[in-house]
């Protein structure tokens, strides 16, 4: 009988991903509706260490698969570990961040399982001790209302959706998993490091667009990010003339953000752009033609040359910070 | 070098989206569809891998009969034969069932490499692809931005928060195109004449169980009426002030 939640709690490097930890919340509250434990699932060469990380989240039980050869991620066996926790723990709920780990890994389980999957969700709630989900479509654009049929429910949470909040002060039971071996015999994987801050995670993203005028000018929107600790977007156009690269590029073929700040330069707000960020809490926009679509769903925006405008912000906000 | 892609119909990026009267699906009155941006990408990985070690690429779509367009412009853009699984109502088909057609078809195929888009941009699910390579029990890479074949293994780059992962697999293998890849070709007009004498194969398939069950589908709430704080940089302090003081967010 599948009682309870398991949690993959995603890391690397020892670094616990902190959408993990809402991941965590979200099972505590789903657990509390369902019943059962609430377990969490590490994996990785540092991932003993970062048990004590849910101690303050009312986890009951760390499954742990802990060795150098894990240190980086590799689906295959990742999932083939996972598997395993879920034999153990026998969760009616699993659940993982819709990151780049998670949504590999999440459907590997789901297919080994035989179980349903909702990505991406944005919204969980319980009716009848089943899972409804709400996940967008058409990237947001819409958004479904989803039932997991299956004994294994596995969600993918989208992050910086869900409140993360501690509760009460556990000691949980660690569980040591196996390692396994793996299956496919060349599998080799490796980090390459960049320095770049992440977009789908930051709290708040600056972007810029066409109105740019070219890639020299981009160290007007990077300042006003540095100012503000953000991370940096770009729309398509912008990626396509070559200007910044493809992990920067927000919309419906780019990456989609719900940061609590969105500050648009010199973008026009195409359809496909507004896809990938309308569901930021705040949008602002910059735009020097008052009819440009973008100020339809900016919560503020200036009418204006953001090469006068922007400068201008960055040095408010270094008043304000001094 | 046997390669199959996969490449689902979908409405173009550009369709203002209404919820149908049914309240499960969209209305589909004027709605353009077109080859899955991603799946684009797939087609293009593919062709480049007939070019570079020989072969011949399969393009495979579940889909409604009007899905056919979008497998002859596949055909046109150089791939070399097309199965056509027809099937309506896919668009927001659970992955599981669509997952498993489309591994019964290519089962019955040779293959060595599988290429699929990262997700189709209608139910944005982000599965197929490690469930069809479950499914096909063999190696797959997701969301790629570059890859070096050889007729034996793959390398494959994907991009993570804050870094990028190289894996090398071994053949047969999948893999998921991620924008960046490569950028797809047009259609040249030759290719669009021997398109149409390309083989072509349609079967009428039905979906099998689904584990997910669709309960409504909305719109997003609309988003309040903004406000222009102002023109020129005369506007940039104020508008620093109300993120501070008003919306509290810097
Ligand atoms: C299949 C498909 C998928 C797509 N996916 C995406 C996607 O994922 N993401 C995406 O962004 N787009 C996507 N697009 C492209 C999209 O349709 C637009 O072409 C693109 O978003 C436009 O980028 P932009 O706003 O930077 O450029 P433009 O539309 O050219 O807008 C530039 C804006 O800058 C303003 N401006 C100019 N100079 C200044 C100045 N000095 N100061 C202030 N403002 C200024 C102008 O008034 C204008 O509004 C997609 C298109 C297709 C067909
Ligand atoms: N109906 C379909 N027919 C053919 N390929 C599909 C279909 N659905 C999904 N795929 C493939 O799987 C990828 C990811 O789709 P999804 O998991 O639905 O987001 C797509 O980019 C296609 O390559």
């Amino acid at each position: 009988m599948s009682q309870g939640v398991l949690i993959f709690a995603e890391q690397r490097e020892g670094d616990l991903k902190p959408a993990s930890l809402e991941a965590v919340t979200l099972g505590r509250e789903l657990k509390n509706q369902i019943g059962g434990d609430l377990s969490v699932a590490v994996i990785g060469a540092k991932s003993s260490s970062l048990s004590s990380e849910f101690k303050q989240y009312g986890v009951d039980r760390v499954y742990v698969a802990e060795s150098e050869e894990l240190k980086y991620y590799d689906g295959e066996r990742y999932s083939a570990i996972l598997t395993e926790a879920v034999s153990k723990a026998q969760p009616s709920v699993l659940i993982a961040v819709a990151s780049a780990m998670g949504k590999d890994i999440a459907p590997r389980i789901a297919s080994s399982l035989d179980a349903g999957l909702a990505t991406d969700c944005t919204g969980v709630e319980v009716s009848g001790g089943k899972i409804i989900a709400t996940r967008p479509v058409y990237a947001g654009k819409a958004f479904v209302k989803v039932r997991i049929d299956t004994d294994l429910q596995i969600l993918t949470i989208r992050p910086n959706v869900f409140p993360q909040k501690t509760e009460g002060d556990t000691d949980p039971e660690v569980v040591e998993l196996q390692i396994g071996k793996k299956k496919y015999p060349v599998s080799e994987v490796q980090n390459i490091k960049s320095e770049r801050p992440e977009l789908t995670e930051a709290s708040i993203v600056v972007s810029g667009g066409r109105g740019l005028g070219g890639p020299e000018n981009f160290h007007v929107t990077e300042e006003l990010a540095d100012a503000l600790g953000a991370a940096v977007g770009a729309s398509r156009a912008v990626v396509d003339a070559g200007w910044r690269p493809h992990s920067e590029q927000v919309g419906q073929t780019g990456k989609t953000v719900s940061p609590n700040l969105y500050i648009a330069c010199g973008i026009s707000g195409a359809i496909q752009h507004l896809a990938g960020m309308s569901s930021s809490k705040v949008i602002v926009a910059i735009n020097k033609d008052p009819e440009a679509p973008i100020f339809k769903i900016a919560t503020y925006g200036i009418v204006g040359d953001l090469f006068e405008v922007v400068p201008k912000m960055v040095e408010a906000i270094k008043n304000l910070n001094s | 070098m046997n390669i199959v892609v996969c490449m689902k119909s979908v409405p173009s990026s550009e369709t203002k989206v209404k919820v149908d009267s049914d309240g499960v699906s969209i209305e589909q009155t004027d709605v353009v569809y077109e080859i899955n941006p991603y799946d684009e990408i797939a087609i293009e990985e593919a062709i480049r891998a007939k070019e570079a070690h020989g072969g011949k690429v399969t393009v495979l779509t579940l889909g409604p009969s009007t899905a056919s367009q979008n497998i002859r412009k596949a055909l046109a853009m150089g791939c070399d034969e097309a199965v056509h699984l027809i099937c309506e109502n896919v668009e927001l088909a659970d992955s599981s069932a669509v997952a498993e057609l489309l591994s019964s078809s290519i089962k019955e195929m040779e293959f060595d490499v599988i290429f699929c888009g990262k997700k189709a941009i209608d139910c944005d699910n982000h599965q197929v692809p490690n469930r069809l390579a479950q499914l096909l029990d063999i190696p797959a890479v997701t969301a790629i931005f570059n890859l070096v074949l050889t007729t034996e293994s793959g390398s494959a780059k994907r991009e993570i928060e804050g870094g990028t992962e190289l894996v090398t697999v071994n053949l047969p293998a999948l893999f998921s195109a991620e924008k960046g890849l490569n950028e797809p070709r047009y259609a040249s007009l030759p290719g669009i004449m021997a398109a149409k004498k390309k083989p072509f194969e349609e079967r009428q398939v039905s979906l099998g169980d689904e584990k997910l069950t669709i309960l409504s589908i909305e719109l997003p709430p609309p988003t309040a009426e903004g406000r222009i704080v102002g023109e020129g940089p005369e506007a940039a302090g104020e508008l620093v002030r109300i993120l501070r003081e008003e919306a509290k967010i810097i």
